[in-house]
Parts: C-alpha cells; sequence; structure tokens
C-alpha cells in the first residue's frame, strides 16, 4: 500500500491521507475524478470497485465517502473523501464514466442529500418523488407531515432527466429525454408478480425485443437510514433483518461485526460457531428460494413448490431454535440471542443428508430440461468487466467469472478455519447464475457439516452494556450475504446513536446491471433473467 | 338470525376470538328484517362464496415471503380455496396487503383496489400494514394500509406465521358467510 500512498501524492500533491481503519484520502471536490481514474487504471494495483458511495452531511460541509477495492483482491481497500461547503447548490463531480454503478448511488444521494453530480448523465432523484420537500438524510430536514402529505393522487410519469454536463469548463444545466419519441413502453412493475418485488421497470420495446430499460425504485423506500441515527445500536439490529428478509441472519451478522470492531468487543468462540452455522443455513434457504422463484418465472410451478418444500424444513429448524421464521432475530451484538437446542446438531445433520438427495432430484428434474435450457443458455450475459464495473457480487457476480466472495478475501466469523470451494463459473449467462446456486447449497451444507460437530461449550454471548457509545471514528464491515455483498458503515462522533449509518445493497448493484444485460433480449426473457439475478427490492430501497 | 356455528373446515365458533364484532354486525343486519326465502339463498351463495376467494397479493415486503410459504408445500392455502392468485385486480375478490405502504406506492395501492369489482375485501398482513411498524416514525410510511383503503381483517406479526394467515383468512370466511345481499332490504 506504501506505492498507492505514493501514487495518491503524485497525482494529487495535496490530498490527506490518514490511516484509520481504513487508508483514508480526502481530496478537493475538483480533484477527486482524476484521483479515481488514476487509482482505477493503476496497473499492479487496480482499485476498479466502487464498493460503497455514502452521501454524509458532515455538518458544515455535505460530502460523499467512496470506498474503493481492487477486482482481484478484495481486502485491499482505500476510502476516498471529498465534499462541498455550498449547502445551497451542493455540486460535486460524477465517478459515473468510471464506476458504471455509481449511476443509481448518486442519484440516491441527490434525493437524499441534495447533492448533484456534474457529468452523471441522468440526475432525477432515485427512491422519492421528483416534488419531495427537503433531503431527508440531512441533519436539518423538516419532517414535518404537512410538507409532504399523503397524496392519493396518481401522478403521470414524466421521462426528462435534468443533468448538469461540464462543457469546456462551463457548467450548463439541461434536460434530456429518456426514450425517443417513438418508443413504445410498457411498464412492468410496480405491483409485478414476477419482479420479484416492488421494482418500475419502463421498458421501451422494439416488436419483442427490448431496447431500453429505464429503472424507477422507491415504492418500498422506508427511510432505514434516517430512522437509524435516532436509535441505539441493538435497537436497529432489527432494521438489517427486514432489508434483504431472505438473508436476514447474515445482514445482522454485517452490522454486529461493524460494532464489534468498533467497540473492540470479542466474540466467545461457540457464537461465532452458532453463527457461521445460522448463515450457511440462511443461504441455503435462500438459494432454495432464489431457484424456487426463478423456476417459476420460467414457468416450472412443480419446482416452485420442491424448492419451497424443502425451505420449510430449514425454517423448522430456525423456529426451534429461536422462534423466528424468516426474520429470526439470533445475531445480538457480542454473540447470538439463543443457544442450539439439544437435538440441533441432529435435525442439522439430517437435513444435510435429506437436501444432498433432493439436490441431485432438482439436477435430474430441472437442470437438464429443455424448454429450461433453451431460456437461460446464453441469455442475459453479462462480462467479467461490467460485473466488476456495476459491481455485481455474488452467485451473479461469480457466475462470471469474477472472484468475489468476501468469506474468501476478508473471512469473518469462522470461514478462515473451514475448508469450502468458491464456485465460479465464467459463462456470464442466467444458466451460469443457476447452476452457481445450487452448487453454493452444496458448499454450504460442506461448511456446516465441518463445523456441526464441533461446537465448542462457553458462553453464547459477551458481556455487553446496554447502552454502546462508539469511539469517534468512521467503521466499515463487509459480509457476503445470499446475493452478494453486503456492507455496513457507521460514522460515529462519539455518541450512543450513530451519526450516519449506510447499507451497501447488493441488490442494488443486480438491479442496476438489469438495463444492460436484458438489452437485445426478447421481454419474454426478461422476467427469466430477473430470476437469475435474483434481487430483493426492500434491499434497494432500504 | 344469531351467531351460530360458523362452519370453517369443521373449527366450532367457540375456538374463535372476538366474535363480537360479528354478532354486532349480524344485529345491524338484521334490523330490517330478512326474507327466509332470500336469506337461504344468501346463506347458499356466501358458502360459494367464502369458498373461493381469490387474493391479490399485493406484497411489497417480508410479508410477501410468508404468503409464498403459506400458498406452497406443508401450508398449503388451496385448502381454503384460495389458491388461484390474481394478478389482475378486476380477477380478484380480496387484496392481501403484505408489507409496507409508503408514500410513492400510495396512489398505486389505491387505483389497484378501485379496480377491483366489488364485493371486495382487504386483508392487512403484517405489522408494517396495520400500522407502519417498525418504521412508524419514518418520512416516507404511510401508518397504515387503511389509511388508504378500508380493511377488513388485520393479521398482526412481523411477519405472520402462515398459520395466523390463515386464521385472519377463516375470520374472513366467517364474515363473508355472514353477509346479506338479497335478503337486506336496505340493498
Amino acid at each position: 500500500m506504501e506505492n498507492i500512498k505514493k501514487l495518491i501524492l503524485n497525482t494529487v500533491p495535496d490530498a490527506v491521507i490518514e490511516d484509520k481503519q481504513k487508508l483514508t484520502v480526502t481530496v478537493a471536490s475538483d480533484k477527486l475524478h482524476l484521483l479515481a481514474e488514476t487509482l482505477r487504471n493503476n496497473v499492479e494495483l487496480p482499485f476498479d470497485m466502487l464498493v460503497k458511495l455514502i452521501g454524509v452531511d458532515r455538518g458544515e460541509e455535505l460530502g460523499v465517502n467512496y470506498l474503493l477495492c481492487s477486482s482481484t483482491d478484495l481486502s485491499k481497500e482505500l476510502v476516498l473523501k471529498t465534499g462541498t461547503t455550498n449547502r445551497e447548490n451542493p455540486l460535486l463531480y460524477s465517478v459515473t464514466n468510471l464506476f458504471e454503478t455509481a449511476h443509481y448511488n448518486e442519484r440516491e444521494v441527490f434525493a437524499l442529500l441534495g447533492i448533484r453530480f456534474i457529468n452523471n448523465p441522468d440526475m432525477r432523484k432515485f427512491f422519492l418523488n421528483a416534488d419531495w420537500n427537503g433531503y431527508p438524510l440531512r441533519k436539518d430536514y423538516d419532517a414535518n407531515p404537512e410538507l409532504n402529505p399523503l397524496s392519493l393522487e396518481s401522478k403521470d410519469m414524466i421521462d426528462i432527466a435534468p443533468r448538469i454536463m461540464e462543457v469546456d469548463g462551463k457548467l450548463v444545466e439541461e434536460n434530456v429525454n429518456i426514450f425517443e419519441d417513438d418508443d413504445y413502453i410498457i411498464n412492468i412493475g410496480p405491483q409485478h408478480p414476477s419482479t420479484h418485488g416492488v421494482m418500475h421497470f419502463r421498458t421501451a420495446l422494439d416488436g419483442e425485443i427490448v431496447k431500453k430499460i429505464d429503472v424507477h425504485s422507491g415504492y418500498i423506500h422506508r427511510g432505514i437510514e434516517k430512522l437509524s441515527e435516532n436509535l441505539t445500536y441493538p435497537q436497529i439490529l432489527h432494521f438489517t433483518d427486514r432489508l434483504d428478509y431472505l438473508s436476514a441472519n447474515i445482514n445482522r451478522h454485517g452490522l454486529c461485526i461493524a460494532v464489534e470492531k468498533a467497540a473492540e468487543i470479542e466474540v466467545p468462540e461457540r457464537a461465532q460457531y452458532i453463527r457461521t452455522i445460522m448463515d450457511e443455513l440462511n443461504r441455503i434457504d435462500s438459494h432454495l428460494l432464489a431457484w424456487a422463484c426463478q423456476t417459476n418465472d420460467l414457468g416450472a410451478t412443480t419446482a416452485f413448490i420442491y424448492g419451497m418444500r424443502e425451505r420449510e424444513i430449514i425454517l423448522d429448524i430456525f423456529e426451534k431454535t429461536c422462534g423466528g421464521r424468516l426474520i429470526i432475530n439470533q445475531n445480538v451484538i457480542g454473540g447470538v440471542m439463543f443457544d442450539i437446542y439439544t437435538e440441533f446438531q441432529k435435525d442439522v445433520k439430517s437435513f444435510i443428508i435429506y437436501m444432498r438427495d433432493k439436490l441431485k432430484e432438482y439436477d435430474r428434474f430441472f437442470s437438464h430440461n429443455v424448454i429450461a435450457l433453451g431460456r437461460m443458455i446464453n441469455i442475459g450475459n453479462m462480462s467479467k468487466e461490467d460485473a466488476i464495473s456495476y459491481a455485481v457480487t455474488g452467485p451473479a457476480g461469480r457466475g462470471s467469472g469474477w472472484s468475489c466472495d468476501i468469506r474468501k478475501h476478508i473471512p469473518y466469523a469462522l470461514y478462515d478455519k473451514v475448508e469450502f470451494k468458491e464456485v465460479i463459473r465464467y459463462e456470464g449467462d442466467s444458466y451460469a447464475r443457476y447452476l452457481n446456486r445450487l452448487d453454493e447449497i452444496e458448499e454450504s451444507l460442506h461448511i456446516i457439516e465441518q463445523l456441526i460437530d464441533n461446537i465448542p461449550d462457553g458462553d453464547i454471548c459477551a458481556k455487553v452494556k446496554p447502552i454502546i457509545r462508539l469511539p469517534e471514528g468512521e467503521y466499515y464491515s463487509r459480509v457476503e450475504a445470499c446475493r452478494g455483498e453486503f456492507g455496513v458503515f457507521i460514522e460515529s462522533r462519539g455518541d450512543k446513536f450513530p451519526y450516519r449509518l449506510k447499507f451497501r445493497s447488493p441488490s442494488m448493484a443486480l438491479v442496476s446491471a438489469m438495463p444492460l444485460i436484458c438489452k437485445n433480449e426478447k421481454i419474454s426473457d426478461f422476467i427469466g433473467i430477473g430470476g437469475s439475478m435474483d434481487y430483493v427490492i426492500p434491499d434497494i430501497d432500504r | 338470525m344469531e351467531l351460530k356455528n360458523i362452519n370453517i373446515k369443521g373449527i366450532p365458533t367457540a375456538e374463535f376470538k372476538d366474535n363480537e364484532y360479528l354478532e354486532n354486525y349480524i344485529k345491524e343486519l338484521e334490523a330490517n328484517g330478512v326474507n327466509v326465502v332470500l336469506g337461504k339463498i344468501d346463506e347458499f351463495i356466501n358458502w360459494g362464496r367464502s369458498n373461493s376467494i381469490w387474493p391479490l397479493i399485493y406484497a411489497t415486503s417480508c410479508c410477501g415471503i410468508e404468503f409464498m410459504a403459506t400458498a406452497a408445500a406443508h401450508n398449503d392455502i388451496a385448502r381454503f380455496g384460495m389458491e388461484v392468485t390474481r394478478n389482475s385486480p378486476r380477477q380478484a375478490d380480496l387484496m392481501i396487503v403484505a408489507g409496507t405502504m409508503v408514500h410513492k406506492m400510495a396512489p398505486l395501492i389505491k387505483r389497484v383496489y378501485d379496480q377491483m369489482a366489488e364485493p371486495k375485501y382487504v386483508l392487512a398482513m403484517g405489522a408494517c400494514a396495520i400500522s407502519g411498524g417498525p418504521f412508524v416514525n419514518s418520512y416516507h410510511v404511510v401508518n397504515g394500509v387503511d389509511q388508504i383503503i378500508p380493511v377488513d381483517v388485520y393479521v398482526p406479526g412481523c411477519p405472520p406465521r402462515p398459520e395466523s394467515l390463515f386464521y385472519g383468512l377463516m375470520q374472513l370466511q366467517r364474515k363473508i358467510k355472514l353477509e346479506q345481499f338479497l335478503g337486506n332490504k336496505q340493498r
């Protein structure tokens, strides 16, 4: 990393470099793009993945933190910080031409903090309606409901995007049309049974070929990040479960790790074992549901019923352990809330045997079905470069040949003690993503097998004060959720509440890649590709 | 007519909670008297209607997954004649609102509700649909779907188990079984 420091100072001599939890570089807003470009194109260690783009109201100034990492080694991380003191008309430079994933993130920052990005080709608000008053994540936001009353009037969709471009050193504000005048546009969603949630895809068609997709989000934007700013850390935990409810336990694990690292809490060995086993069970549960939904999207209702049948067994184990089915409230800061029950090992072991058998069955009756193959092979292709640029992680990213498993790159809990294979395929189509999920179920079973007999005795939770004050600073954590990398960012000012909390949602990256991979595919395959990407919408909207 | 054993899958009336509201409902309906013949026809129609409720799933978040679990293997909603989930509001009798309702979604749910044909029912599934749930203080969350559309049955939970959803659906069936379309002179 010393070379990187030199490179940064060579590029931007007045950059401030600090060694915090992550290497943090603060630069002026007009230098950020240059620095990000240099780091991205650095041959020795390219910082070509934008993990998180975090808008922060720092009081005096409005700023953005960029967490970058290298796509070849995800543990090499770097934080870029910039900001502007102009609160009336805050302008920063966009990095959309370097990282495609920045598109939606920058629009999100505009909706929630009011920062506009120069050179972003589409500066509409994400999540919120265009006429929303105020910017919720600003500290001086007026939450008076009279300013934004509940309206039941349907609004027309306006397909015009404002933007600010820099032309010959001058800023030009302009409006562009999203679609061409004679485009035939259909709305898929927001209330559509096959969009896996309340996503709104405005799709321009040429015959039955998808020409362009415009994504509208925010139909389940619940303002979790703002709510968290007024809650103590143990109180925030339950929000993580309701983000991506299918990987509820893993999300919660991510937040716990962030707080534990910051407060220097040692998690007992037994709790680590329980956490890891529960995470993997959660992953199997999620992949089963993803498999079931994808087959359902392709028209195989029977397969859907099969997937849900196996899933119920895991839910029963969850229920016996902690009383919850979908949202299990198992992880707490310092350990786990409930100990495993006496028959836990026996139940899990019999499930492993059962599940292996069923995986063979799935393979036999769906994975080689002619119709299924015709609708998955060579459909929805995503190259490795695109996966990195759109920051598509998880089974989808690994389906494009990108080794992006956080469990391998930055091991947490017990993942450095168990042996497992990172499932990677190089085809990049729907079928690769489909097979990846089934193989990952097998790998998860393998991980559980190694741990289940060795659970040590001891405490299940460290002694933790009811009110946790984190020391001042910025804390990041990254875990491998079922759909990809889930991340937590906490900025603490020494209080019992976080100053700013941000979740990195894997699903947002998946959806941002949808317009790319669905282009020139048939409209009927759009749903199937969506099934193979397997996004969860509340995770995006937060 | 008094609240007798409204037979739902062999579960007697005493097993259900909150029977008073149905008794009051009957009193209200009976205030104008009931014709015996038309009353019997009503009973027959209601038997059919209550056993073939076609739901529209307005699933926005976690509760939608529990609905899927309810509909799939193991719990099997088909036992109640409700497995025909309709994606078009024009074909549905019941809207199951499963999940948080936010400001941006409010006009849309109203529109979908208006597209449903009478008689129509709404079931609010989960804490969010009832009151806003954990997100009650949020700037963008509607505190209960009943601020937008009328709700017949509330099913608490976060998310409710399939069993509680069944209980709510059976309560709705009981409500439907007591309705009078022909026998009520007010109509």
